[in-house]
């Protein structure tokens, strides 16, 4: 698809809904509460050092559930658990169970890279590859074995719609991804992670690298993606968790081990927390 | 589900079998070192278990021909030459290291610092010319012979001060910046920074970059060929020409036979063995040195 | 600030700058030496020709020719085991592993190996056990033994300096390792893996002890990869230690070698001061 002036020029006129998605919700969805990453008594080791301490969570699709709490509490492990990237890390030991629909991950025969395909990740800084904004979409899509020109420009085009980037690098697919803005390479990557289409998306502090302004964006972003994935955002921004998420992981560190204190509700955890390790928190009290 | 199960094509069998193409490879490029060290054992064996070890001791001379393989002369003409260039070279690549680091504006520290790496370069048979050509003449001059002890120790100081200087120039700009912050915050001299923060701070990589430059230097075969006159003696004066083991086997194997040609082997054995012993003395300084990137 | 202090600031300080001066004025007047030694017998007909005489006369046609074969022999002998090593250094094994320890500790040993000795072990090994005599072949394989530890850990450098968000990344999108090293990694450290080879190069035909008994000394144009060919470094040994009145040639050959050896390095050079500055841009 390149770049065809009448065409540019109608994308322009709409440009006001660029995003193809949908309206933005403003308030937490309703949720359908069926769980599709059930976590059962989770503890991940990094040698002999303990990360995560028992964790047992259910995540429910469709929504946007936040894991907030202070830094080294294991949360960017705990999310990187649910994809098996952590078995990149030499000497972590993972135990307990991840049943993603059903299945446990950590099962022999569980292939790891077609999990991998079904769960899409948002890195903190965005890592655009060093090649043009089309063949970052093209690689990952060529390597899953869809190689028809014609339905790989389509995914292209269709993922660049959804983060809101078509009107934007439309004209100019073929230069190097890292021309863009910061903002933009993040959507990039964002589309480069739906492109595969997948079920569940984990962020890993999408927005913290960004400036406001592409923050707000890409959280926008977020939050139109809702229903259609469900997305598991790790952030220590604790007014953006209550802008977009519907349920809230609180995790804190006891005894130089990260555990889970408190999860439920976005509301709840921000109006009535239950532990008092959350009201302190919340309120910036702590951490 | 669809990643329970999957065709035998999937992209893991796919790593597996390129990792073990690579695991080939890998192997044989470690076996190169050993094959190296099993035809060396294999063709110095007869030297080794026919003549009494003793011999390369206490024989009268070195007279291969006659069957008399006093190895010592070699040997102490090695160590004095290499230890004479390390004593030019150390200072002197030292010196220029730091004038890289702490010395020199920008616009002449990266040309002197492309100067010495451009000296690395520099062939040893190139030095060795050099060496033959313009300092032998020299030293002639001033004390005959001319090629002696003397003209080797320069030549091989001007061959390891690349090595000294590069890695005690990695060594130094390891260091973090905020220790020489804080010892000028502190008022020290710029002397007393770098004596009493700088270079205690860069300690192992210098002393492993001085030992990988004793492994050049010990080897080292014919620049010191050239220039240092190949008489097998003890030297008494720095004018008195040597013979290095390295040289020795260089001039001798071309005619060597039965036992002159093992008892070379074992020289060479000898000098492998000696460089891995200063090669892992030097890899276990840079594995146990300070890794200033993660405790500042 | 005590006025002793500030004394051997300065002292110290010019001390510096006379080591500075020391080294910068012998390489130059080694350089100056060989322009001014060689340049007079420079000449077209120097480079192509085959040299008569013990190379009194003629030129080093045949002696370059030569060098190109024993070059040609150690780089494909030795990039296809020096690459697939960093790879699996690099991206496979775990760097404190069992497997990968051992062949680092033996590549760092093959390192610090003299050059004479790996000429002892091509004799033993190549031209003898094997029976490929004194031959191009011999040299080459020698010289490829000698290549191995530079060109695998300049390639494994590159490849480490590749940010890990990369890896990270593909494998999160589903991506094997070797599509990733294929179409990621691998191009990033293109120009690392270059500069390693320039590097080795440079090494290769720099050498002399390694070759005097593998290739050996036959000054003719080799016509076979078993015939013996003489390289250009051997060439101003034999020149200069063998042959009375072989100067003039010898410093001609000299800085033919220098001049290459300069160029080839100062290109290595480049590519990885130019691999830094794209590093801190990106």
């Amino acid at each position: 698809m390149t770049s065809n002036p009448a065409q540019s020029t109608q994308i322009n006129r709409c440009c006001d809904n660029a995003f193809t998605l949908g309206p933005l919700q403003t308030g937490p969805a309703c949720c359908d509460p069926e769980p599709v990453i059930q976590v059962k008594n989770l503890s991940l080791q990094y040698g002999t050092k303990t990360a995560l301490e028992n964790v047992t969570l259910d995540i429910y699709r469709g929504c946007i559930t936040a894991l907030i709490g202070p830094s080294g509490c294991g949360k960017t492990s705990f999310l990187s658990a649910l994809n098996r990237l952590i078995d990149l890390i030499p000497g972590c030991k993972v135990q307990g169970r991840i049943l993603i629909d059903g299945n446990d991950i950590y099962d022999a025969a569980c292939d790891v890279q077609a999990l991998r395909r079904q769960i899409g990740m948002v890195f903190q800084k965005p890592v655009p590859f060093p090649l043009s904004i089309r063949r970052n979409i093209a690689l990952p899509l060529h390597e899953h074995g869809i190689k028809q020109r014609a339905e790989v420009e389509a995914i292209i085009e269709q993922v660049l719609r959804d983060v809101g980037l078509w009107h934007e690098v439309c004209d100019r697919l073929d230069t190097a991804a890292h021309s863009l803005s910061g903002g933009q390479q993040q959507r990039l990557c964002i589309a480069r992670a739906l492109a595969l289409s997948p079920q569940i998306l984990l962020m890993d502090e999408p927005c913290s690298a960004l400036d406001p302004i592409a923050s707000g964006v890409v959280e926008d972003l977020i939050s139109r993606l809702r229903g259609r994935y469900t997305i598991v955002i790790v952030t220590h921004n604790l007014a953006q968790a209550r802008r977009i998420a519907n349920y809230a992981a609180v995790f804190w560190v006891k005894e130089r081990a990260g555990e889970l204190v408190e999860f439920g509700q976005c509301q709840h955890i921000f109006e009535t927390p239950a532990h008092e390790l959350t009201a302190s928190y919340i309120n910036g009290i702590r951490g | 589900m669809i990643w329970s199960k999957r065709n035998i094509l999937s992209h893991s069998v796919t790593d597996k079998l390129v990792q073990w193409v690579l695991r080939f490879g890998a192997v044989i490029a470690a076996l190169v070192m050993l094959l190296i060290l099993f035809f060396l054992l294999r063709e110095s064996w007869p030297a080794m278990f026919q003549l009494a070890p003793a011999r390369f001791l206490l024989d009268a001379s070195w007279h291969p021909l006659e069957a008399s393989y006093n190895l010592m002369p070699m040997l102490s003409g090695t160590v004095l030459a290499s230890i004479g260039a390390l004593l030019l070279a150390i200072p002197l690549g030292l010196a220029s290291a730091l004038f890289i680091v702490f010395y020199a504006s920008a616009h002449l520290a990266t040309p002197y610092k492309r100067l010495i790496e451009l000296l690395a370069g520099i062939p040893s048979v190139v030095f060795g010319f050099w060496g033959l050509t313009t300092l032998v003449p020299l030293i002639t001059q001033w004390h005959p012979p001319g090629a002696s002890l003397l003209a080797a120790i320069l030549v091989l100081a001007l061959m390891i001060l690349p090595t000294i200087t590069l890695t005690a120039f990695s060594a130094l700009q390891a260091i973090p910046d905020e220790f020489l912050q804080n010892a000028a915050a502190l008022g020290m001299s710029r002397w007393g920074m770098i004596y009493g923060v700088a270079l205690p701070a860069a300690q192992t990589g210098i002393v492993a970059g001085i030992i990988l430059a004793a492994g050049r230097a010990l080897g080292e075969t014919m620049a010191v060929l050239m220039v240092a006159g190949n008489v097998v003696q003890h030297p008494t004066t720095l004018f008195d020409p040597i013979r290095t083991l390295a040289a020795n086997i260089a001039l001798e194997m071309a005619y060597a036979m039965g036992d002159h040609r093992a008892v070379l082997f074992v020289t060479g054995l000898l000098l492998m063995l000696l460089v891995m012993l200063l090669a892992a003395t030097a890899g276990w300084l840079r594995r146990n040195n300070q890794d200033w990137s993660s405790s500042a | 600030m005590n006025k002793w202090l500030l004394y051997r600031d300065s002292l110290v300080q010019w001390l510096i700058y006379l080591a500075v001066l020391a080294v910068s004025t012998v390489f130059v007047w080694i350089l100056i030496d060989l322009v001014r030694g060689g340049v007079s017998h420079l000449s077209w007909d120097f480079l192509t020709e085959s040299p008569r005489d013990a190379g009194r006369s003629g030129g080093i046609g045949s002696i370059l020719i030569s060098t190109l074969w024993i070059l040609m022999v150690a780089l494909i002998a030795a990039l296809p085991l020096a690459w697939t090593t960093a790879v699996l250094l690099a991206e496979f094994v775990p760097a404190a592993s069992r497997f990968g320890i051992a062949i680092r500790f033996s590549l760092q040993v093959l390192a610090g190996v003299p050059s004479i000795v790996f000429g002892l072990f091509g004799n033993a090994f190549f031209s003898i056990y094997l029976g490929m005599g004194f031959s191009i072949l011999s040299g080459g394989l020698t010289l490829a033994c000698m290549l191995l530890p530079i060109l695998v850990s300049t390639a494994e450098a590159g490849l480490r300096a590749v940010p890990q968000s990369y890896r990270l990344s593909t494998a999160a999108l589903g991506m094997s390792q070797t599509a990733a090293l294929v179409h990621l990694l691998l191009p990033a450290a293109a120009p690392a893996l270059a500069a390693g080879l320039l590097l080795g190069i440079g090494r290769a035909i720099a050498e002399t002890a390694a070759l005097i008994f593998t290739s050996g000394y036959v000054d003719r144009t080799p016509g076979s990869l078993l015939d013996s060919g003489r390289s250009l470094a051997l060439h101003i040994y034999d020149l200069s230690m063998n042959v009375p009145g072989g100067d003039q040639p010898a410093y001609a050959s000299a800085l033919v070698l220098v001049a290459l050896l300069l160029c080839i390095n100062i290109l290595a050079m480049k590519l990885s001061y130019d691999l830094q500055r794209r590093r801190i841009i990106l």
